[in-house]
């Protein structure tokens, strides 16, 4: 067997590229604490409408004493419940969002809130907006505050793509 | 090499024939519902919204899984019966499969016509399609198992005859793709006989969705290896050759098809990274095995420029590049190759930016990804097989190409369209376009931003509909044009010839045992978990 040292070569820079691409990875996962929505809680979908925490008076933005805040969705064929919510900028923010019925996808334009909406389980995002992200993609109010889309981004149905919302951003 | 026999006569003329053309008939059709629905989303023409989902659902069966399964079926039998100069082994079982999976198509395509079965190609529960649907595709992939079982048992048999021998690059290559097939049908093959069939005959009341979706992303990275492979087998052994040089290096072939094979399975839940049912540990488990498989990607797009190399300074080219311009631009084998070639570049560059953990939240599930995989599957991987159909058919019909000038033409049309597509389509998914929209309903000032991208983009599927065409018109007047005894079929030459390669390079019993050892490693807790962590199974729902 016989290996050109050019191609030898090669495949050593090749090997370094993709290592220190996972170190990245690793380093951002670790140290940033950057990770995906990956709770792995369970719920009940089939019974979403009698589970209190995802009861119509429980959805939408609630303060939490430690000054995050909480922000509840139902995501169903084809709405999201509520439609639209206030949520302030530079504010760490935790959002809880359940499927009532089929697969759907949750992902806010300018933020890098996203998650598949899995039926059966809760997912869970942690993140802070920043107004200058979101005010380069969405609609700036007269009050200064920003508006962008709250999308349903996987296929749930021909009324799929009018299953969208809308999320104000306000200064903090 | 194994030793020139008549390589005419046990080419499977009939068998490849039959399959192929399903494969590119039907990639014309899928073809035109790619333009119909960029025209329906920007409402050029208006039609309702399921219909929209209906042609897509369409669209993304037929090129993704028809196209491909037939191609690589009819050019896998082609390939193994002339690198090994033996007849297939088993043609009626051979026939057998085809008709299986044609049957399978037949039956898959009717239920989506019906309206019945709107479940787009990737059919994620508990949306449940009829059963129609989920039948045919069961058809379509066990259909190809005699392929399957027919490459791995000649192959053995070749071994057998020709002990220290080794097997010539383009069958070890296809090997690969066939034990891959094996090992990637697992998971979806589970899903769809144990959860879906039951629930769309009625026959359950409630699917495990998280489950399901892991089973799928179990099958949904090695199936791209499985449409890549036989591209690669081409891109090593048959477009250097037609290039008028060598392949630079048979050992890194090997080398390639080995990783390809080991890498590409145990990494499935990069698709289900922003999935609430698997933990942050496993996914990050998987993504750093995503980065490996870039590896041999990067090797290939080193032999084979390397290769090409060698063509243009046979050629006479001089210099650092002017062997670029030495090389046979005029001959649509080469050509398909390395346009090919080209597109591979940016593809992987936005694959790598998929696969990356945490930047991918940034362009799931957006018109990024769309435009990422019709780039590099739609770009790359089926130039390789409109210059593989150049190359294969005048040694299936025994008459020459109808039109060298009209097939040059096409493949520089669909290079030219399928940039013109994606350059703009990834651009949208930077402008958080979702991807799988009938139209754009949302607020006026976001989709004016979209607007210019999406004309454009319209411009690139026009091109790539006339390049469908040209390629199958010109394929249909080839089996009336001028008779011509072809050459027989041979692959390319290594600069220096390969006498032994080690073991290790020459079979797959022991990268099988590492394979079952990392798959343990890579699936055994992310699907043994739903048995345990107190699952709430799904009702089905309907498609509309």
């Amino acid at each position: 067997m016989s290996v050109h040292p050019v191609e030898r070569r090669w495949f050593w820079i090749s090997t370094l590229l993709v290592v220190a691409m996972g170190v990245l990875i690793v380093y951002t996962a670790a140290a940033m604490r950057i990770h995906p929505p990956s709770n792995v809680e369970t719920i009940d979908s089939t019974r979403l409408h009698l589970n209190p925490e995802f009861a119509e008076d429980r959805l939408g933005v609630e303060s939490r004493a430690d000054g995050s805040v909480v922000v509840r969705l139902v995501m169903a064929r084809y709405s999201v419940h509520p439609q639209e919510i206030t949520v302030p900028a530079g504010t760490p923010l935790v959002i809880r969002a359940a499927s009532a019925d089929v697969l759907h996808g949750l992902h806010v334009a300018g933020t890098n809130i996203g998650t598949q909406v899995v039926p059966g389980y809760v997912s869970e995002v942690h993140t802070t907006i920043s107004l200058e992200s979101v005010a380069k993609v969405g609609v700036v109010n007269a009050d200064g505050s920003v508006t962008v889309p709250l999308y349903c981004n996987e296929y749930c149905g021909p009324g799929h793509q009018s299953m969208w919302g809308r999320v104000k951003v306000m200064r903090p | 090499m194994s030793a020139p026999g008549p390589a005419r006569s046990v080419a499977p003329r009939g068998l490849a024939l039959a399959h192929l053309w399903v494969a590119f008939g039907l990639f014309a059709v899928g073809s035109l519902l790619g333009l119909f629905q960029l025209l329906a989303r920007e409402r050029v023409v208006a039609v309702p919204a399921a219909t929209y989902y209906q042609s897509m659902t369409l669209h993304g069966v037929i090129q993704a899984f028809v196209l491909t399964t037939f191609f690589i079926v009819g050019f896998g039998y082609f390939v193994t019966a002339t690198s090994l100069s033996r007849p297939v082994l088993w043609p009626r079982l051979a026939w057998l499969g085809y008709f299986t999976m044609l049957v399978g198509t037949v039956l898959a395509a009717l239920s989506i016509a019906s309206g019945a079965s709107t479940v787009l190609y990737t059919f994620y529960p508990p949306m449940i399609a009829h059963w129609t649907f989920y039948a045919g595709a069961a058809l379509l992939l066990v259909g190809s198992l005699p392929w399957t079982v027919t490459t791995i048992a000649m192959t053995a048999r070749w071994k057998r005859e020709n002990p220290n021998q080794p097997v010539p690059l383009a069958q070890f290559g296809m090997a690969s793709c066939a034990i891959l097939w094996a090992w990637t049908l697992v998971g979806v093959v589970v899903e769809v006989v144990f959860q879906l069939l039951p629930v769309s005959l009625g026959l359950s009341g409630t699917v495990d969705v998280g489950l399901a979706r892991t089973l799928f992303s179990w099958t949904l990275h090695p199936i791209v290896y499985f449409w890549l492979i036989p591209a690669y087998v081409a891109l090593y052994t048959i477009v250097p050759k037609a290039a008028g040089g060598y392949l630079f290096s048979d050992e890194a072939g090997r080398i390639v098809f080995v990783m390809l094979l080991v890498f590409s399975l145990p990494i499935g839940l990069h698709h289900v990274f922003l999935d609430p049912e698997q933990a942050a540990g496993w996914k990050l488990l998987h993504a750093l095995g995503t980065f490996l498989v870039a590896l041999p990607t990067l090797l290939t797009g080193f032999t084979v420029s390397a290769s090409l190399e060698t063509a243009g300074r046979l050629r006479g080219g001089r210099g650092l590049f002017g062997w670029i311009g030495k090389l046979p631009w005029r001959e649509p084998v080469a050509l398909g190759g390395i346009l090919a070639l080209v597109t591979l570049l940016p593809g992987g560059f936005g694959g790598l930016v998929n696969a990356s953990y945490a930047l991918n939240v940034m362009v799931h599930n957006t018109a990024w990804i769309t435009a990422h995989f019709h780039l590099i599957f739609g770009g790359a991987v089926v130039l390789v097989y409109f210059a593989s159909a150049y190359a294969l058919w005048p040694r299936l019909t025994g008459r020459r190409l109808a039109s060298r000038g009209a097939a040059a033409l096409q493949l520089w049309l669909w290079f030219v369209g399928m940039l013109t597509l994606t350059v703009p389509w990834h651009s949208l998914g930077l402008l958080w376009m979702p991807r799988r929209i009938a139209f754009a309903p949302y607020d006026p000032q976001i989709v004016a931003r979209w607007q210019p991208y999406s004309g454009v983009m319209i411009v690139g599927g026009g091109m790539l509909v006339v390049s469908a065409v040209l390629f199958v018109a010109n394929l249909l007047a080839s089996h009336r044009s001028r008779p011509e005894m072809p050459e027989p079929m041979t692959y390319a030459e290594t600069l220096e010839p390969v006498v032994r390669v080690p073991a290790l390079l020459n079979g797959f019993t022991v990268w099988n045992w590492l394979l079952l050892a990392l798959m343990t490693i890579s699936w055994a807790y992310p699907i043994g978990q739903f048995f345990f962590i107190g699952v709430h199974k799904a009702l089905p729902w309907g498609v509309r």
